[in-house]
Formats: structure tokens, sequence, C-alpha cells
């Protein structure tokens, strides 16, 4: 066995979450190390940050006010005094809380190594839900951030014709984005029900102590309907068409398909915890059901049903970078209290300033989860043609054709017809494979489960393995 | 599909796509640089041999997998571009 080194604090991911925690850790004189296979710090939100402060400030600036805020976070997590490691992903997480990680090829070196944890931090933050659709395995077809990740780490904007559908804040967000940068958008096509805000409503009175989402959200509603570009409401049915390439969307509209051309096609359908590090670890898992998402199950400090491990940020639920940021405070503080820093009563106090805050940025998230249900054509594609396993190429008919034989959860259908059984391990149809189990079974999800997620999470070589221990 | 707009002050980094030179600028991700240079199909799906390109771009997704400096599997949209790299698209296994 290589003797790795071994830290107070570590803590996967340095988005606001991360870096919050690796800021307050050390305050407290934690020995922090923190992993990221990102080449920039700042997560997916404030991706690439620093450089676009230093390098591009002009767009920096355009980017909001939020960024600015952000940029101090950065430069308090810079200065924290934490170790950092970029451009390593971890492949497996022992029971010890032995972690193992692998370097990128660009990073000249893709030995695996490794650390060790007295208490462990996962913030390894969302991932865009999937929305399976009939062509969205073509070229041209993206997640809706992948434009924006883009843009924010390489400076690139779609050229030719972008079409945008789905539902959530952030479409509506990267729309304007796109907007302000001159992109010609050929439609967006808005798949929220009809009746969503009716639902939503009563929720609506709580939301407004946090009115500044809704602000923001009703300045890019507007900057959309007043843009020109045609918007439709109500759509319930999405095909991407092409053979190369995306050439054009069908879309369903009242009863009626149209067609629109396009050169992009940008997908969003809301966002969910990214809980692959939690379940290879075995922490609890519990269904949410407002979302439609597994969650691990977090006590008020962000624990794990494991001993020192914890949660922050979007991969526990997600709230959003400021909900995030103040999580990730109170798991450090915590973490301080638990190796003996802070009493209990040490601990409240320093943790009370950022409950105050906590309560009030998460009240607007009922009203929001509840808008923006995940909405059905997309749990469970009506297209049996529709591929769900886009690794193994599993469709719909395959999923319901194998329950119809008797077949009743995710882990047997993966060792039948190999659905998950891709490099992605089912991050990209786990949840669509529940749904369609549930939709065939007529239960929830939440009686069908969740594959089972074993290390490696990320790819590793035999060869690499071979010179590990 | 993609361009870069801005006036690229940042250094111009050589590389190799299927030994086709192409250029990039620094800082870029695998998956950035080859959509700026104008190559969005990086492999043939495993199963049917269908086009595939870069879907999440967050590591995510796994459908940009491409072979770098010899090494396979590489999620191009999490390894950032350097000189002289050669990338390799990934075809479906012969035989199937």
């Amino acid at each position: 066995m290589p003797s790795y080194p071994e830290y107070d604090y570590v803590i996967i991911g340095s988005g606001p979450a991360g870096m919050a925690a690796a800021v307050t850790a050390r305050q407290q004189g934690l020995s922090v190390l923190v992993l990221d296979e990102q080449p920039a710090v700042g997560g997916q939100i404030y991706r690439n940050l620093e450089a676009l402060e230093s390098d591009r400030p002009d767009e920096f600036r355009k980017l909001g006010a939020e960024y600015q805020t952000a940029s101090e976070l950065v430069r308090a997590f810079r200065q924290s005094g934490a170790e950092h490691l970029r451009g390593r992903s971890v492949w497996q997480i022992d029971p010890d809380l032995t972690i193992r990680h692998l370097g990128l090829v660009d990073s000249g070196t893709t030995v695996p190594s490794g650390c060790r944890a007295k208490r462990l931090l996962i913030a390894i933050g969302a991932m865009e839900r999937p929305m399976p659709l009939p062509g969205w395995t073509l070229p041209g077809v993206m997640a809706c951030t992948a434009a924006d990740v883009l843009y924010k780490s390489s400076g690139l904007l779609p050229s030719g014709q972008v079409v945008l559908a789905g539902s959530g804040p952030l479409l509506l967000l990267i729309a304007c984005r796109l907007l302000d940068a001159g992109v010609s958008i050929g439609a967006f096509l808005d798949t929220n029900p009809r009746g969503s805000l009716l639902k939503a409503l009563p929720l609506l009175p709580d939301a407004l102590k946090a009115a500044g989402y809704l602000t923001k959200g009703a300045g890019m509603l507007w900057k959309l309907y007043t843009s020109g570009i045609p918007v439709h409401s109500g759509v319930d049915g999405l095909e991407a068409v092409g053979d190369e390439q995306v050439k054009k969307v069908r879309f369903r509209k009242e009863g009626q398909w149209h067609e629109v051309e396009t050169d992009l096609f940008l997908l969003h359908h809301g966002v969910v915890p990214n809980v692959q590090i939690t379940r290879q670890l075995g922490c609890e898992h519990r269904w949410y059901e407002p979302q439609r998402y597994w969650e691990p199950v977090l006590d008020e400090w962000g624990n794990t049903t494991l001993d020192n491990v914890a949660v922050a940020g979007d991969c526990g639920r997600v709230c959003g970078a400021a909900v995030s940021e103040l999580s990730g405070h109170l798991a450090a503080l915590e973490t301080a209290r638990a190796l003996g820093r802070l009493s209990p009563t040490g601990r409240d106090a320093a943790a009370a300033p950022f409950r105050t805050q906590l309560a009030r940025q998460k009240a607007v998230r009922p009203f929001l989860d509840a808008l923006f249900a995940p909405a059905q054509p997309w749990l469970v594609p009506e297209n049996e043609d529709t591929v769900v396993c886009r690794c193994e190429e599993v469709r719909v008919r395959d999923l319901r054709t194998v329950v119809q034989h008797g077949v009743q959860g995710p882990d047997r259908v993966k060792s039948m017809i190999r659905c998950g059984m891709g490099p992605c391990q089912a991050r990209m149809c786990g949840l669509t494979v529940s749904e369609v189990i549930a939709d065939e079974r007529q239960l929830s999800p939440e009686d069908v489960g969740y594959f089972r997620i074993r290390s490696p999470i990320k790819p590793v070589t035999l060869a690499q393995l071979a010179g590990l221990d | 599909m993609f361009h870069q707009p801005r006036d690229p002050r940042s250094p111009s980094v050589p590389f190799t796509f299927e030994g086709q030179a192409c250029e990039a600028t620094a800082g870029q991700t695998v998956a950035a640089a080859l959509m700026g240079a104008g190559h969005l199909t990086l492999r043939e799906s495993i199963v049917s041999g269908s086009p595939r390109a870069a879907y999440c771009m967050m590591g995510v997704c796994f459908e940009c997998l491409v072979e770098i400096d010899g090494h396979p599997n590489q999620q191009a949209c999490m390894v950032l571009i350097r000189e002289g790299m050669q990338i390799k698209r990934q075809s479906r296994p012969l035989g199937e």
C-alpha cells in the first residue's frame, strides 16, 4: 500500500460550496485538500471565472453582479491556504475514506494517486437532467449549459441558427446570454406544461422573501418575449431530425407538428444532483418528488448517513449558487466541531448568520420546483424508439420488453440488456430507466429504485490499476 | 457550428486531429478546440456506429471520448489542449 497523505478535510469540487467550505475550514485551522477534475476553480456556475476576469474583463462584467461577488469568494479561497489539485478525477472512495484519483492526460501524468481524509465533503454539484427524445444523440444536439460552458471557458459562440427547447430558469438565462451575444435564435420552445403557474401559485408568497430571483426571472422573460424571436409555449412533443448532424427540429403544439431548421439544438429539462460519488460510497438516498430525482439523505449540517461523509451544494439538493456557498460554510463548521476544533455552541454561534441567509435564499425553491416540475413527455418518452441509454443504445421499447418479461429493477435491466453499463455509468439514463420501469409496472420510481453505482466511477485502465499499489 | 468571435490575443496552439493540422487558442479544452476547428463529430457509437459529438461539456455524458496521444477514452471536454497533441477519433470496434 502506498502511504497517501492524510488531511483533516478533503473536499471534492471547487464550486461555490467547495470553495466556501475550504475557506471556513482553514479559518478553523484544519488541513484542507480540494480536488477538482475541472481545469479551473469556480464549478460550472462560475466556470473559468479567474481567467475571464483577468483576460476578458468586458465579457466578465456582462455576466452579472453574481460574478463580481463570486470573485471575492475565489480570492478568499486562493488566500485560504487550502491545497488545491485541479484536473484530478476521483474514481473510487474506500470505506476508510481513502480517496483514489487520476490525473487527466493534459497534466502530464495519468498515474493514479490518492489521499486519506478524516472528514470528507462531497461538493460536486449538479448536472442537467437528461431529456431523451428521438434524435437526441445526433451531433448538434446539446445540453443547453454546454453552450454556456463553451462560451465561458473557450470563447466559442454558436454560428448559424440555434433552437432552444425545454423549461427552467437556466434555459431562459442561456437564451438571454445568446441574444446578448447576437446569436441567431430560430425558436424558443417552452415545454413547461400549461397550468404549471397555477399549481405553483400557492407557494408564491413564501418565494417573495427571495424576490431577487423573481425579478431577475421576470426580466429575462421580458427580454425573451420582446426580442422578436418565435416563442412557442405548451410544446409537448420534440424530435431532432438529421443524418450526420441535426438539421431541423420537429415540435408538437396543440396536437399539430411543426418544423424549424437548426444548426444547434439546445435542450434543458432542469438540473438534478450529481449523486455518482454518494452512491458509490453507499450513502442513503431518498426520492424528491417535486423535481423527481434522488438526493442523499442529509441532516441540517449536510452530514450523510455515513460517518464523516458530508455533502454541500447542489449535489445534495439543487438550490443554486448562493445556497451552495452557505451550505459549504455550515458543513465546514460541523467538521471543525467533529474534529474537536469547535464546541457545539461555538459551531452554532458561528453558523447563526449563515443560517439566517440560508432561510431567505431557500425560500424561493418550493415555488421554482413546482413551477418547473419536470414534464412527463421527457420523463417517460412516448416514442418507443427513443434512445434512453446513449452509451449502449438501449431504447424505451427494449426496456419495456424486459420489464414485461418479469425484470423488476434497474440492476437486472443492466445485466440483461447492458443498459447503464457504458462509460457514463448511467449518469445519462439512470433517472429515465427508473421512470420507464416505474411506468411499465405502475409504481413510483421510488419503489423501483436506482442503479447500484460501483467503482470505478471514472474510466481507469488496467495498466493504470496495475501500477496502483 | 461554433466560431470564436473575440480577437484571439491568446497564443495559438497547434495540434492534429486525425493527422490533420489544426489550431486552438490556449486555455481551450480539447472538445472546444475541435469544435472551433470545425470538427463536430468526435466518434462512432459502439453499437450502431452512429455519429456522436460532445453533449454536456461538463464531464457527465462521456460522448466526447477521443484518443489523445495514444491514450484511449479521454473526455475531450475535461482535458486542456496542449501544443502538439495528437487526437484521434474513436471508431466502432472491428467485427461488430
